[in-house]
């Protein structure tokens, strides 16, 4: 995150999969011209009676949930009148899905289904373009058409620059049994075929331009459903919003659902940091997202485990100060590692903050510093004087440092807890983390000046006073 | 995409703040800046060059072979395609959330000109002693040394440790290729590996690259047949799947672009994957046959 990239940017945001649920989807596709059955979104048993007896006739009553996998998890009924609709919103409302609770239902109209196609427009980073897929065997999950039918299943690389007409969307039809499906491919007459082509490419050709009206990073119709009559309807859509063109799309983005994101990863989003919790123990602040995954790396390549994901650089690093909040209040951290590159971003700018954020919240877990690149003289004296501490030569030092820190913690908690008499089962886990920690200790003693045996011993006297940081 | 001290650089964007102290930089450190672009200064000067209305103005009047953009995420396709329509062959795009559908009109339009893209979301290129283009620290002599090992990086933090390294174990850079940490980007590792492979200076290449996408396991292809030795670190193995590690190209959506797959490519092609950082000076001395470069 280099300042000048975001010097101009009119919102400060972090990266995010905005995905849209199906209610939220379909209408994209109706602005473009791709028919979509009768519906109404229902929160309650009531309103999905309401909804159905308003349709009339049969009707199937969809979970709400931004993710594929609800048939399978039982959240997609069919239901052939009002009370049976009720009785189906009343089954699927509460369920989780893949982690998602499902709020409302969608209950539309259900009509003879003659066929059933796949189609989807998508950004394809092998041809740098926008890639249109399409496969007349609906329904089912594409990877398993591309696994087990790959014949089946079209893939057309689409010039951005001259787009997608009728007849790029007729050249990948081409010699596609459009039959398939639930109707065998004899009984299709000629009339029939030609019919679905013609009607196929143009629903391919209105997907394309919903995916360029609306800044799509995926535009997926499954399925694609061809009816007796011959008129085609959308039955499901997925779309994800490229979260680079929510700039753009602000209208758009807010009917979309936010990546499900946990307290703390919620509040580095609300101050525009990537924040991303782990379940380890060893904090992380690094700057830049390469640097910062590398940390990560070299945490569990020394036997630690990363308690997070953040970055702090670029002009990022004038939020030091929330950042190691952030950090420090995820209880299971038991130290943390500072690992800073400078670049563009200047290491002793990052370092102040760090340290004046440090001062503020005085924790008392141990701390250890690699900072290097630009500014990183001036940085070194502030670690100096103003927290008696020398950063290691090499980021591996640091990160040996920190894990054995981390375990040393850790088995000393566990320690506590045995003589206590609780826990009494974790005693040999315990043993085992004390002869790590203590080994990796040796290592790395000196390096850090002393600074990692004496932040312990002011971690081991305040039985660890992360929850002072806060 | 190398970019080498005779080349002549326009900076659009020159007036703005990161503009105007990359651009001074740049200039210290021997960039040929000849020109920038803002539509709102046209006719002035800035930090000594002229500034002009347009990317196609600027061509007319002093030329130039790259141009470096410092512009807004929502600006760049127009000043992209600017340069593209001026005949610029080589455009170094350092912006950051640029819209994916954006970025591939550009590339687009790059490859119907025949202009190459670094970028977006690279941190720039470097020849140590000679020029940058972007915002790497190329004046910090403990990060950038002349020398005969080409870097290709998506990272500009990472790519950055991994100079640092390389210095203090005694080598120097022919070339630092950003490529940037988008998941779609015109010069692809692919590319970078390409180019370092035919340059004279080049002995040596450290690829740096991340989870996700599959340009780790393309140029891993390409190097099966590469007689140039060459050392990998790929970052993001401890990251969890299908969560965007920062970079929007970083991340895991099933077996695609995972860490293993990544690694067991590059491996098969030659080249030694290193579990940290660190260890790059000690791979390239052994890839060099050399272990104690002077």
């Amino acid at each position: 995150m280099a300042p000048g990239k975001r010097t101009d940017l009119t919102h400060d945001r972090t990266s995010e999969t905005m995905n849209f649920e199906e209610h939220a989807a379909k209408p994209l596709l109706r602005a473009a011209g791709i028919a979509i059955p009768r519906g109404h979104p229902a929160r309650s048993a009531d309103a999905a009676r309401s909804a159905a007896a308003e349709l009339g006739g049969p009707v199937v009553v969809k979970a709400q949930a931004p993710t594929g996998k609800r048939g399978k998890a039982g959240g997609i009924r069919t239901a052939d009148d009002a009370a049976a609709a009720g009785r189906a919103a009343e089954a699927i409302l509460g369920m989780d899905i893949a982690g998602h609770r499902v709020e409302s239902v969608l209950v539309e109209e259900r009509a003879a289904i003659a066929a059933e196609y796949y189609a989807a427009v998508l950004n394809d980073a092998v041809s740098k373009g926008p890639l249109v897929m399409f496969s007349p065997e609906g329904g089912m999950d594409v990877e398993e058409v591309a696994a087990s039918m790959p014949d089946r299943l079209r893939r057309a690389p689409v010039d951005i620059a001259r787009g997608f007409d009728l007849e790029s969307a007729r050249a990948m039809l081409d010699g596609l049994d459009l039959g398939a499906g639930e109707a065998p491919a004899s009984e299709a007459s000629a009339a029939e075929t030609a019919a679905a082509e013609t009607a196929v490419a143009g629903a391919l050709v209105a997907l394309y331009r919903a995916y360029r009206d609306n800044d799509a990073e995926l535009l997926e119709v499954n399925p694609l459903a061809r009816l007796a009559d011959g008129r085609l309807v959308a039955l499901d859509c997925k779309f994800t919003l490229d979260d680079s063109g929510i700039g753009r799309r602000e209208a758009l983005a807010e009917k979309g659902s936010p990546e499900r994101l946990t307290g703390l990863e919620a509040r580095g989003k609300a101050l525009g940091l990537k924040y991303i919790e782990l379940d380890g123990d060893v904090g992380v602040l690094a700057n830049g997202a390469g640097l910062t995954m590398t940390t990560m790396d070299v945490v569990t390549h020394h036997g630690g485990r990363p308690a997070n994901f953040l970055e702090i650089g670029g002009e990022a690093y004038t939020k030091a100060k929330p950042a190691l909040e952030l950090v420090l209040d995820n209880p299971r951290v038991r130290c943390l590692v500072v690992n800073f590159c400078g670049a563009f971003a200047r290491t002793d700018v990052m370092t102040g903050g760090v340290l004046d954020a440090w001062e503020a919240l005085a924790p008392s877990i141990p701390i250890f510093f690699s900072v290097h690149g630009t500014g990183s003289a001036e940085a070194r004296v502030m670690l100096r004087e103003r927290l008696g501490v020398t950063p290691c030569e090499t980021m591996d030092e640091a990160i040996a440092a920190a894990v054995a820190a981390a375990a040393g913690a850790a088995a000393r908690e566990a320690g506590a807890a045995r003589d206590t008499g609780r826990e009494a089962g974790r005693e040999t886990e315990g043993a085992a983390g004390r002869e790590a920690g203590a080994a990796a200790g040796r290592e790395a003693g000196g390096e850090t000046d002393g600074a990692a045996d004496r932040e312990s011993d002011t971690a081991r006297e305040t039985d660890r006073g992360v929850g002072g940081a806060s | 995409m190398i970019v080498r001290g005779v080349q002549r650089v326009l900076v659009q964007g020159i007036t703005g703040r990161q503009g105007t102290f990359w651009t001074e930089r740049m200039q210290e450190y021997g960039t040929r800046i000849v020109a920038g672009v803002n539509p709102k200064k046209a006719g002035t000067e800035h930090c000594g060059v002229p500034v002009y209305a347009s990317a196609r103005e600027a061509m007319r009047e002093t030329g130039f072979d790259v141009s470096v953009l410092f512009i807004p995420p929502l600006g760049v396709k127009a000043a992209a395609l600017d340069a593209i329509e001026a005949g610029c062959p080589r455009l170094v795009v350092l912006t950051e959330h640029v819209p994916v559908q954006d970025v591939m009109e550009v590339l687009a339009a790059a490859r119907a000109n025949g202009a190459a893209v670094a970028g977006p979301n690279t941190a720039g290129l470097v020849t140590p002693g000679e020029c940058f283009v972007g915002f790497m620290p190329a004046f910090e002599s403990g990060i950038f040394r002349p020398g005969s090992v080409g870097v290709v990086s998506r990272s500009g933090s990472l790519g950055t440790l991994i100079c640092l390294n390389l210095v203090q174990a005694g080598f120097g850079e022919s070339a630092f290729i950003g490529i940037g940490g988008d998941p779609i980007i015109g010069t692809t590792t692919r590319d970078a590996v390409r180019s370092l492979d035919a340059d004279e200076r080049t002995e040596a290449v450290v690829i740096v690259g991340e989870i996700g996408g599959q340009m780790e396991e393309d140029a891993a292809e390409y190097m099966r047949d590469m007689r140039k030795p060459a050392v990998a670190f790929i970052a993001g193995g401890a990251s969890p799947p299908g969560k965007k590690m920062g970079h929007a190209g970083a991340i895991v959506m099933g077996d695609k672009g995972t860490y293993a797959s990544k690694r067991k490519a590059l491996e098969a092609a030659g080249a030694e994957v290193l579990d940290t950082p660190s260890d790059v000076g000690r791979a390239l001395g052994a890839a060099l046959g050399d272990p104690s470069p002077s």
